[in-house]
């Protein structure tokens, strides 16, 4: 038996480390568990070719907000920038138009002022939903002072939007962003801009109700920073290797290839954790970045839970649908109509509303999308390092990929590789023969490599029944458990995934007043 | 996990209610057709006059078709586990061959339903239950290495109750029956046909249950008919049941409580605590269902809980409101339950009371209305909170029984 640590962190994710920091910060004793080589879980590098980096999960940093970068200091930790404020170019095989700085550039008069009406307007939506992101969420039907306070602040915030933005808001809140983009905009590549957003990692198509919720969720991650889409030096793993570094400055213990078997209980407390080696580490609280499933149903055991909770935990959707891909290129690609400049883009692969959603039929049905639609970056144009000399790493998010496929996994990979680089093909003609390596990876190998059930992007979708004081499931929402001194701090919690830090820092906020 | 359902074919449309293996007896012995649906069988509801078979359970012997009541066989390693975290009883205490009775409930520690665990060898149970329950344990399996399976209709079974079942069990052939102490179990075989014989029943009288292959279930029947006849014995229906557990102290799902899957108004579900079933829970074994919940309301205190009442009086109090004083306006129980209880000669019921009403010796007073030719009377009688079970008498625990 080692020592006992007031605290320890199931996962070495962006989440788990910032929960860990702000933990130590207050002083507690915080011992990290990682199960990986490295830290940094889905925002981890991954060396899938010799000499060619690229992030397993997010490749682009733009929800990760100023005021925690600083109270964290990044920098100091070691942290630089390769990019920032990239511009989106959205490429179709007729077209392509750009978004950045407040321009669109390539489409006609009207609908850039239509776009700029629009994302005024959704920039408010989103400020108010970010306000709401950066708060522990309250519980509904208590007599607590702290709930009711927390659920009037947020009922007196959503009146604070305006009679005219309070009635849009909760006129289009609960739409799919297929109509609201037709509603609003005509021409097909800003309509899509705006769908790709909107279901980027989620589990929908455009025409799926809530997914105007998903865009503004987006939206309001990415309104908390003045950065826009950022890529670090080094990759994304450079932010995850920075946030371990502020974690270990604030006294964070960080043990990596420490995979955790279960979390061990007594008498419904916490009393710490067994290691898959045996090993028992003795804790007054586990907290885990792990997704809910997982937490509950594995690392916990359900002899500990009621029925009903269990129910719940298993009802939780958490089946990614989005593929990652990794190409390593002998030279830089060129594509239809864009400028070199333009190749350091965020770049969407998307020609219209109903391509995404074409794409999205096939992962209804077992299947991968004969035409995916892409979210590409080619980040060695930013940082040499990832890439040997005068090459190339391209990484593409790619919708969509049934979790359990009607083939082979292998066979489906193969498929949607071959499908994904026929797409590329289309806007970027040549490209095939500048591929040296390449991977897919699908759910299932998300699942695996990152140990997310269901390699869902964000630990579960994002839909109003997983969402703000019921996320993921009431009785573990407001990063609780019923296992007193069990708590969540994971993308599963409130407000969800995405490189953000919230939920991580929210449950640290909620531990220490529970603790007080 | 895995589950299976024991019906080859499922009930037709037209004939929605399926008949037990006893059905054809039962047919016959009926004199007024009273027949009721019971967990989608056909069964009886009174043979021939409910005072005539009520006095052969608590004078003779008796028969009871409890062919419908719903049976799951639970399977596996983890079968031992899974039924502890499932029930509010310690599992691990009950040995094989032995019956427990058990309530499980929901999160909220409410009652979800009641029923017996048999346990047949270290990793085999039999789970017999009010209502169907697969849904519930199948939910509840998650995690557990066990096997469920609804055996209803795989399994036949009587209940042979009354002071004189013992001896027409010995007569039936079943040596060494009259060893079985309450609650214990032990299979037999007769006449080349095994059977499973238990020392358990609904009547709190001397009673046993038969469990048997539905290919057996006639020439039983038509066995035990013949050994008991000078014994006494006679089919007995639903009714002259119900009457029997109420003096015993039972509680009737539906009746006493409402299943907390089927409340759809706040504050209907029950705890154990409530219906006085404080000591079925366990709180020092492992988690089980509604555990925390029931934690809460121990230290918090009942507000309401399940009472036996005895009322002045002989008429029955059937639904009654109850009150403090009988002046109040606003009542503090109920009755759930009510009988005049020829055995006792007392008239009983059972009731839910309002804190701080429900300790034993409190007066309150119960509203009865008479419907008596089409008039209504109303009687406002005085009762007293008293013990359960109301008849319990030493026949029902002793082994051997007496050779009558």
């Amino acid at each position: 038996m080692s020592r006992a640590w007031d605290t320890i962190v199931i996962g070495a994710g962006h989440n788990g480390l910032i929960c860990a920091q702000q933990l130590a910060n207050a002083g507690h004793s915080v011992l990290v568990l990682e199960a990986g080589a490295t830290v940094g879980g889905f925002a981890a590098n991954r060396a899938f070719a010799p000499g060619f980096h690229a992030a397993v999960g997010a490749h682009l940093v733009h929800q990760f907000s100023d005021k925690l970068s600083r109270t964290l200091e990044l920098e100091r930790h070691g942290l630089r920038w390769a990019a920032r404020q990239l511009a989106t170019t959205v490429i179709s095989a007729d077209g392509q138009l750009r978004i950045g700085g407040g321009q669109v550039d390539g489409a006609n008069a009207k609908d850039v002022a239509a776009w700029r009406h629009l994302a005024a307007r959704l920039n408010r939506f989103s400020r108010f939903l970010a306000s709401i992101n950066a708060t522990c969420p309250p519980r509904l039907g208590t007599a607590s002072f702290e709930d009711r306070w927390s659920l009037l602040k947020m009922g007196l915030r959503l009146r604070l939007l305006g009679k005219r933005d309070m009635r849009e808001f909760l006129r289009v809140a609960g739409m799919n962003v297929y109509d609201l983009a037709t509603d609003e905009l005509a021409d097909p590549l800003l309509q899509a801009a705006l769908g790709m957003d909107a279901i980027l990692g989620s589990n929908f198509g455009p025409r799926a109700p809530g997914t105007v919720l998903t865009l503004l969720s987006r939206r309001a991650g990415e309104s908390v920073t003045r950065s826009g889409y950022s890529i670090p030096m080094g990759g994304v793993a450079s932010l995850s290797n920075a946030l371990a570094m502020a974690a270990q400055a604030a006294g964070v213990t960080v043990r990596t290839d420490a995979p955790v078997a279960g979390i061990v209980v007594d008498n419904d407390r916490v009393v710490g954790v067994d290691l898959i080696d045996g090993e028992r580490i003795s804790a007054t609280r586990v907290v885990s970045s792990v997704d809910p499933r997982q937490t509950f149903l594995s690392l916990l055991g359900t002899q500990y839970l009621d029925t009903g909770f269990v129910r719940r935990v298993d009802h939780f959707r958490q089946r990614g649908i989005t593929a990652k891909m990794h190409l390593a290129l002998d030279a830089l690609p060129s594509f239809n109509g864009i400028q070199s400049t333009q190749l350091g883009d965020r770049l969407l692969v998307a020609s219209s509303l109903d391509h995404i959603e074409r794409a999205f039929n096939a992962s209804k049905y077992g299947e991968v999308s004969a035409n995916p639609v892409m979210e590409i970056t080619i980040p060695s144009l930013h940082d040499a390092t990832l890439a040997p000399k005068g090459q190339h790493v391209l990484t593409a998010i790619v919708n969509y990929a049934a979790f359990e496929t009607r083939d082979s996994l292998g066979t489906a990979r193969d498929r949607l590789f071959s499908n994904a680089l026929s797409a590329l093909e289309a806007v970027a003609p040549g490209i095939s023969q500048r591929v040296v390596a390449g991977e897919m990876l699908l759910p299932a190998d998300l699942e695996r490599e990152c140990r997310i059930t269901g390699g869902h992007w964000h630990h579960g979708d994002l839909a109003f029944d997983q969402f703000m004081m019921v996320r993921p499931f009431p009785g573990a929402a407001q990063y609780d458990s019923p296992i007193q001194g069990l708590h969540l701090c994971g993308a599963g919690s409130h407000p969800g995934g995405g490189l953000t830090g919230l939920p991580g820092q929210l449950a640290a906020e909620r531990i220490q007043r529970s603790a007080s | 996990m895995t589950t299976g359902s024991d019906y080859p074919s499922p009930p037709h449309f037209r004939k929605p209610l399926l008949d037990t293996p006893f059905h054809d007896r039962a047919r016959a012995l009926s004199q007024n057709d009273q027949f009721v649906p019971w967990s989608g069988y056909t069964t009886v509801d009174v043979f021939t006059t409910v005072e005539q078979e009520y006095f052969a359970i608590r004078n003779a012997a008796t028969l009871y078709d409890l062919t419908p009541m719903v049976k799951y066989r639970v399977t596996g390693a983890d079968a031992e586990r899974f039924l502890n975290r499932l029930v509010t009883r310690d599992v691990r205490k009950l040995r094989v061959g032995r019956v427990s009775y058990v309530v499980w409930c929901n999160d909220d520690g409410h009652i979800i339903d009641d029923g017996t665990i048999f346990r047949f060898s270290p990793e085999d149970f039999r789970v017999c239950t009010a209502e169907r329950q697969l849904d519930w344990f199948l939910d509840s399996a998650i995690g557990f290495d066990v096997a469920i399976e609804e055996i209803t209709s795989q399994v036949a079974a009587l209940s042979l109750q009354g002071p004189t079942s013992a001896y027409v069990l010995k007569r039936f052939g079943l040596e060494g029956v009259e060893q079985l102490k309450p609650f214990e179990f032990r299979e037999f075989r007769s006449a080349g046909r095994d059977m499973m014989v238990s020392r358990t029943g609904f009547t709190g009288d001397l009673g046993y249950e038969l469990w048997m292959r539905p290919e057996h279930a006639l020439g039983i029947w038509d066995e035990l008919m013949a050994v008991g006849r000078t014994r006494g014995i006679r089919a007995i229906g639903s009714q002259a049941l119900n009457l029997a557990r109420i003096e015993a102290g039972f509680l009737m799902p539906n009746v006493d409580f409402v299943s907390a899957e089927h409340t759809i108004r706040m504050h209907r579900e029950r705890t154990p605590l409530e219906l006085g079933l404080g000591w079925l829970v366990d709180f020092d074994k492992p988690h089980f269902n509604g555990r925390r919940a029931l934690l809460r309301q121990k230290s918090a205190g009942l507000k309401r809980m399940l009472v036996g009442i005895d009322i002045d009086g002989n008429k029955p109090a059937h639904n009654a409101l109850l009150y403090a004083s009988p002046k109040d306006e606003q009542e503090c129980g109920f009755v759930t339950s009510a009988m005049w209880s020829p055995t006792c000669k007392r008239n009983i019921a059972l009731a839910i009371l309002d804190a701080p009403h429900f300790d034993a010796g409190r007066r309150v007073h119960a509203d009865i209305y008479l419907h008596r030719e089409l008039v209504w009377e109303r009687r406002m009688v005085a009762a007293t909170v008293v013990e359960r079970p109301f008849f319990a008498p030493d026949r029902r625990r002793m082994t051997p029984p007496a050779d009558r």
